[in-house]
């Protein structure tokens, strides 16, 4: 159901919505005051009531993982902000950074008191030089004002924050390859156990949060946890709040739109998306960045032992709400919450090659079965977009990709491979044409 | 000659080096500063320099540098153009325009014009896919890109100074 709020956007196209004075008078750096006045215990509770799944794409509750922080352990305590926003189709990390820097500080505040963290980095990935430099602005005049170093807002409890940059790489998005690079190594993911909370930065008990999931916490404070999370149509499914949508590709308002969670993709598509760009049909939709399976209109819900699924049985997925759960449940993933629309005017097999490029490009190497297995995939697309592939090879496609899932350190693997199944299972038609025809009578086009 | 830092670069070294409880993780933000303070390439002097301010070994100062994409480990042009080829960029023609840059200049991504003023690359997903296309020049991201707008951005890189 789409419902339009504007709690972190309001500022967003004023010429000084990254000034700490716009951030004040929207009523910032209030909530800090007061979660800094409550036990840490009682912030955190707090902000469990909130029900903030993760906006990077993982979806895990955010309050459940500040929970998981050791109360003493005699080391340092660090929080780590996620802004290493690269999974392709993702573009709303970047509008909080750049246009409301000052919530983002204030969620880093509240975070570090919830989880006992003096410092908090925030790491940013290098491209992204306006958000670098809002960012470093932002810190300048908080700290001017005392809300950071020695004793923010009169409490005794220092809080330093930190911009540090990456350098390209995709797989530093993923959290324990983004505290290896802040550590200053290659950016290779770690095994877990430990998890970052046992053992994450510098070997210290360690919180990593996506940018949009920490501003959130801001939101829950100041309107508290509950009454956050009943702004979502999924608040029965522990999915609160409101989130930032965004729509790009094929659609005639590409952008990115807060609403309360639970919005359909129809709805993003169709009301806040504009409709398909040149009044095409619609193809299919990528629900949250590029790792995320692809839906077509004609996937339908069919879950007919769960009750909260029962108004939605036997619709189309596109009418389903968009949240964490609901989109696992039907072989997807909601992801980051950017969606990527595709019309009829493009060609599948061709989008499927240039996330595979993507993916060939990003692997870190670390792991035989995606090095090797991102590889081959894409030597395989190459094959059977020059019309040279056998059927065969379309079914060692699929084989090489379910061979990477569950055989990696990470969920790069299966961020990788789940698209490619999904693909070659949707427009299977579209990759035997390729194979049939010799490559023969394909648009090949991706843009309309 | 041996890589060295003027005053004021190394001023922001030291002010790097104190976000950190150790020098190593200053790795990343130290190569980024001698990379911009040597003609945006790291050169094997920068990697040993790095590798002696830092206490680390060369081997895992190259090990980092070559890891990460936006380490130059060659010499590259004086302007640096990246090109967003991934999905939601495609989808709105990003293949038609680096096609464009490439017959503008001559050289296919990945390539120096012969003048040295401009490098060609291809970049992954720039999270700017509401904006697509999308082309990073140097430290400015480039926007709604139309066929105009990326010939007057190359006509300022081969003109201007």
């Amino acid at each position: 159901m789409l419902k339009r709020t504007n709690f972190i956007t309001k500022n967003y196209g004023k010429p000084d919505c990254f000034r700490l004075s716009a951030y004040e008078e929207q009523g910032g750096y209030q909530a800090v005051r007061r979660a800094l006045a409550m036990p840490r215990e009682s912030l955190v509770e707090e902000v469990k009531r909130a029900h903030i799944r993760g906006r990077g794409g993982a979806g895990f509750d955010c309050g459940m993982k500040w929970s998981f922080m050791p109360k003493a352990s005699g080391k340092a305590h660090y929080l780590v902000i996620n802004a290493d926003e690269g999974e392709p189709g993702t573009f709303k990390d970047r509008t909080i950074m750049e246009q409301n820097p000052h919530l983002l500080l204030e969620g880093c505040i509240i975070g570090c008191w919830g989880i006992g963290a003096n410092v908090a980095y925030i790491y940013v990935r290098d491209e992204l030089h306006l958000s670098k430099s809002r960012l470093n602005a932002a810190i300048e005049e908080a700290r001017a004002k005392g809300y950071l170093g020695k004793q923010p807002f009169g409490f005794d409890f220092p809080v330093q924050i930190y911009v540090h940059t990456g350098a390209g790489a995709y797989i530093c998005g993923e959290e324990t390859a983004l505290l290896n690079s802040l550590e200053g190594r290659r950016g290779e993911p770690r095994l877990k156990p430990p998890f970052p909370a046992q053992a994450g930065l510098f070997g210290c008990p360690t919180t990593v949060n996506n940018v949009e999931t920490i501003s959130d916490v801001v939101l829950a404070l100041q309107m508290g946890g509950e009454a956050f999370s009943r702004l979502s149509h999924l608040h029965e499914f522990n999915d609160g709040g409101v989130r930032l949508y965004g729509v790009s590709g094929h659609v005639k308002r590409p952008g990115i739109y807060e609403a309360a969670g639970g919005l359909t993709l129809r709805e993003l598509i169709y009301d806040l998306g504009g409709g398909i760009a040149g009044d095409r049909e619609l193809l299919g939709v990528i629900p949250g960045g590029s790792s995320c399976p692809i839906v077509v209109p004609e996937d339908r819900v069919n879950l007919p032992g769960d009750p909260r699924y029962a108004p939605y049985n036997d619709k189309s997925v596109l009418d389903l709400p968009m949240g964490v759960d609901t989109f696992r449940a039907v072989g997807t993933m909601l992801g980051t919450c950017c969606a990527i629309v595709l019309s009829d005017a493009a060609d599948p097999v061709q989008a499927c090659r240039n996330l595979m490029q993507f993916y060939k490009h990003e692997s870190c190497g670390q792991c035989t079965p995606c090095r090797e297995g991102c590889g081959w995939l894409d030597r395989l697309l190459d094959k059977i977009v020059a019309g040279k592939a056998t059927i065969e090879e379309l079914n060692l496609v699929s084989e090489v990709a379910s061979n990477i899932v569950g055989n990696t350190i990470c969920a790069f693997g299966e961020g990788a491979a789940g698209p490619m199944l999904a693909f070659v299972q949707k427009y299977r038609k579209s990759f035997e044409d390729y194979i049939l025809t010799g490559g023969q009578g394909q648009t090949r086009r991706l843009a309309i | 000659m041996a890589f060295s830092l003027d005053s004021e670069q190394q001023r922001q070294l030291d002010a790097l080096l104190s976000r950190y409880p150790n020098k190593q993780a200053a790795c990343i933000p130290v190569l980024h500063l001698c990379q911009s303070a040597n003609d945006s390439w790291i050169s094997e002097e920068v990697i040993q320099f790095v590798s002696e301010r830092l206490g680390l070994s060369t081997a895992h100062v190259k090990g980092v540098a070559t890891f990460y994409s936006l380490f130059n480990i060659r010499p590259v042009g004086k302007h640096q153009v990246w090109v967003c080829r991934t999905l939601s960029c495609a989808l709105r023609g990003s293949g038609a325009l680096l096609q464009q840059c490439e017959s503008k200049l001559g050289i296919r991504a990945g390539e120096t014009t012969p003048d040295g003023r401009v490098t060609l690359r291809t970049a992954e997903c720039l999270a700017s896919c509401g904006t697509a296309p999308v082309m990073q020049v140097d430290d400015q991201f480039h926007e709604n890109l139309t066929p105009e707008a990326v010939d007057r951005i190359l006509d300022g890189l081969i003109k201007g100074d």
